[in-house]
């Protein structure tokens, strides 16, 4: 549904955002053509509430934190991951684990945050998320699909996105909950097409008088949200997964997540630049094995079928996959068989363009506590995401006519995983 | 029978492993309290010489505990066992009559890597004897028929699974469930076998034929979180009455936030006869869950459980709401109560198994054997 966005931006911000990157974001237009020819994707996936790196990527069976679960042997001779990820196992080779993960914070919100911006919260400045800078640096122009799409697993969809920041509303995540577009956005059966364009021109005269003298950013940011909203329209039949051919629908398996990675391919395959997935629930305070069973076996097999699909349309080697949390869980297993926040020593996993596979990069003690070896913040995941994808993660926007660097500088990206 | 009186249970003796227990079982002589933990193993208790000796061998955790004892009317005879050092009778100078001989019997346990293990329940370096691969996925219970032979278990396949129990072969599978089975007990008559799943469904079967006789609506136990996206429920502990007119099952009810634990513990007692339960409640307000439950010679059912600390619950058959509690000092992860009624165990988070009786006496632990 259409509705006035909260634009967390000043209008000077906005266009001088756009203005000092030029096409693409880069201040030269043939590396940003050359970029637009092999169009690169980010995806990720998002484990809403804190995935157990014990019970994914980093098992530590027959330990006193190990909890009841097998480490069992993947694609990859000497990997093993626990054995709630049968399927994911063969995919290995085609998978960078990440381990040794010290992200800073155990909170679920400010734990987002760092994970989607690469960097610790500081006063006096909100970073775009991993979205907005995929959606400002790689999106064609001419897009004919908003390009930083989130896919939620339940809940309202709207265009209210406020993790551009100083990017621009241009650039902030459209949501769809459910996978569904805003209700009630398409043309009512009633009214004749050739009304409605009459009716969106007149709209769009009467918003440029308007904004000759009392353009703002909350002004932009509101038509924004229907130069949005059109493009959905436009592309109503992308978000439809009913059109899908069945055998491959089936892959992907008949509940909600399944039926959201398929969506998300079939975005990307659009041409979408950046989505994100989120699977709930994984905050598992109470009863961490039972219900990692029940989350990861509907992560598991649409996992495993979505990088079999990116690999049979030839969209894996331009399409950077990446599942996250917000943080891990505590190695220690508490009274009522659950495990805590922890944000010390955790793991993620990258795939598809730019990752070199079948890599385990990092490493945590016999019991999971501490990062021995490898210690990775959230800021050198952000580098490497960018690298993947093509980009110089050292360059700055300009929000404001002052340089912010893309990424954090005290990091860079991680090379093992980089192919 | 001189009336129950649950308000004279105290801590008998406490029995320390050191590492969390996740489930526990007097064997049929009630001599032995096994208990099980989170470092895969289980644990013997003699509670006649305060011996403590190691069941290794398991790669996981195993919450499923049976036993198979050759002679069934052995139980029934059982003396309550002594603390080491009190004479059985005075033999000559300072001498003291040995322990009971134990007879044999085998336990049989059920692990979460879908696992039965037969052991020498009484052996003194107790090495598994037969191993069968029996779920795909969780064994979370095994329960063994009342004359012996057979060997029920249920796991995270959805699938109870029934074994000869001298040879582990497999006899039949009970299909039906349509999610992680729980629990499992066979009707004291025999013939019958109940199974209770995460959604709180509750099957009769006829398990000679494998003919689910009835569904039993048991769902007070299972709820949709719907804001974690996630099932909880399950009977957690489940048992019959000796007579077999009623069996009970205990979980989790009144669910508002399953990743928090935020609900209450709670038991339901179904009359076999027409299938219908009735709910009982803790009495004062408690988060959690109720682990385990079983039937008091009395007639009296007794629960325990864990969330917001360990308790222990009574009640009257009649009375919903419990008469007595008792405050445990951990989560209680599990209950059991001796084949004679006089004590029962809790198995603790903290690594200890409490055992209380009804004497009212408060006695101490024994002191460790000798060497």
């Amino acid at each position: 549904m259409r509705s006035l966005p909260t634009p967390p931006v000043s209008r000077r911000a906005f266009l001088g955002a756009t203005a000092a990157l030029g096409l693409g974001g880069f201040a030269n237009p043939a590396a940003a053509a050359e970029l637009k020819k092999s169009q690169k994707r980010v995806l990720v996936i998002f484990l809403s509430g804190g995935v157990s790196q014990l019970e994914t990527w980093d098992p530590k069976p027959n330990t006193d934190t190990g909890g009841p679960f097998k480490a069992i042997p993947t694609s990859v001779a000497g990997t093993h991951i626990s054995e709630l990820l049968p399927h994911t196992a063969k995919q290995a080779h085609r998978l960078a684990i990440v381990r040794g993960l010290n992200s800073g914070s155990d909170d679920h919100g400010i734990g987002q945050k760092i994970m989607l911006t690469g960097r610790k919260m500081e006063p006096g400045i909100d970073y775009p998320h991993i979205g907005a800078v995929a959606a400002k640096l790689l999106a064609s122009d001419q897009s004919a699909l908003p390009g930083h799409i989130q896919i939620l697993p339940k809940g309202g969809s709207g265009f209210t996105g406020g993790d551009a920041t100083f990017l621009g509303p241009r650039f902030a995540s459209v949501s769809l909950g459910d996978g569904k577009p805003p209700a009630d956005i398409l043309r009512p059966t009633g009214l004749p097409a050739d009304a409605d364009a009459a009716r969106e021109a007149f709209r769009q005269k009467l918003n440029a008088r308007f904004a000759k003298s009392r353009k703002s950013a909350a002004t932009e940011a509101y038509s924004e949200s229907y130069t949005q909203a059109e493009r959905v329209v436009r592309q109503a039949a992308v978000f439809d997964v009913s059109k899908e051919d069945p055998r491959v629908a089936e892959r992907y398996g008949r509940h909600d997540f399944g039926r959201h990675l398929l969506l998300a391919r079939r975005l990307l395959e659009a041409g979408v630049t950046y989505v994100k997935v989120s699977h709930s629930n994984y905050d598992t305070h109470h009863e961490n094995f039972d219900f990692h069973i029940e989350q990861l076996g509907e992560f598991d097999r649409p996992f495993a079928a979505l990088l079999d699909d990116l690999s049979d349309r030839g969209m894996l080697d331009s399409t950077l996959v990446v599942v996250m949390s917000e943080m891990g869980r505590t190695p220690r297993i508490n009274d009522r068989y659950g495990r805590d926040h922890w944000s010390k020593a955790w793991s993620v996993c990258l795939a598809g363009a730019g990752i070199k596979g079948g890599v385990v990069v990092g490493k945590t003690n016999a019991t999971g506590t501490a990062v021995t070896d490898g210690q990775v913040s959230s800021g050198h995941l952000f580098h490497t995401y960018l690298r993947a994808v093509g980009l110089d993660s050292t360059k700055n926007f300009y929000p404001d006519a002052r340089p912010v660097p893309v990424a954090d500088p005290k990091a860079a990206a991680i090379p093992e995983v980089l192919a | 029978m001189p009336p129950f009186n649950p308000t004279a249970a105290r801590v008998e003796r406490e029995l320390k492993h050191g590492k969390p227990l996740v489930g526990c079982r007097f064997d049929p002589s009630g001599r032995f309290l096994f208990a099980s933990a989170q470092d895969d193993t289980v644990q013997r208790f003699d509670l006649v010489t305060g011996a403590k000796t190691a069941f290794v061998g398991h790669r996981c955790w195993a919450r499923g505990l049976a036993f198979v004892a050759p002679k069934p009317a052995h139980a029934a005879k059982a003396v309550p066992p002594k603390p080491v050092g009190e004479p059985f009778a005075a033999v000559g100078l300072g001498g003291f009559v040995e322990p009971a001989k134990i007879e044999p019997f085998t336990l049989i346990t059920a692990d979460y890597h879908g696992n039965l293990t037969w052991w020498p329940g009484g052996a003194a370096t107790p090495k598994p004897t037969r191993t069968v691969a029996a779920h795909d996925g969780w064994a979370r219970a095994v329960a063994v028929s009342p004359d012996g032979l057979t060997v029920a278990s249920c796991g995270n396949d959805h699938t109870v699974k029934l074994w000869k129990a001298a040879d582990g072969s497999a006899i039949r599978t009970l299909e039906g469930h349509e999610s992680h089975v729980y629990n499992v007990a066979f009707h004291p008559a025999g013939g019958r076998l109940v199974s209770c799943d995460l959604k709180g469904v509750v099957k009769d079967w006829d398990w000679k034929t494998g003919k689910c006789e009835r569904d039993i609506d048991a769902k007070v136990l299972a709820k949709y979180d719907t804001g974690f996206m996630a099932d909880i429920g399950g009977a957690r502990g489940m048992a019959f009455q000796s007579d077999g007119s009623a069996v009970a099952v205990c979980g989790i009810t009144n669910v508002t936030n399953a990743f928090a634990g935020v609900g209450n513990p709670v038991v339901v007692v179904i009359d076999w006869k027409d299938g219908k339960g009735k709910v009982l409640k803790p009495k004062a307000a408690f988060q959690g869950t109720a682990w385990g439950v079983a039937f008091h010679p009395s007639g009296a059912v007794i629960a325990a459980g864990g969330g917001s600390g360990g308790r222990v619950w009574f009640w009257n058959p009649d009375d919903p709401a419990s008469t007595h509690t008792i405050t445990v000092p951990t989560h209680c992860r599990d209950f059991a109560l001796s084949p004679t009624g006089d004590r029962f165990a809790v198995a603790g988070a903290n690594g200890t198994a409490y055992v209380y009786d009804f004497t009212g006496t408060g006695a101490t632990a024994p002191p460790p054997p000798k060497k």
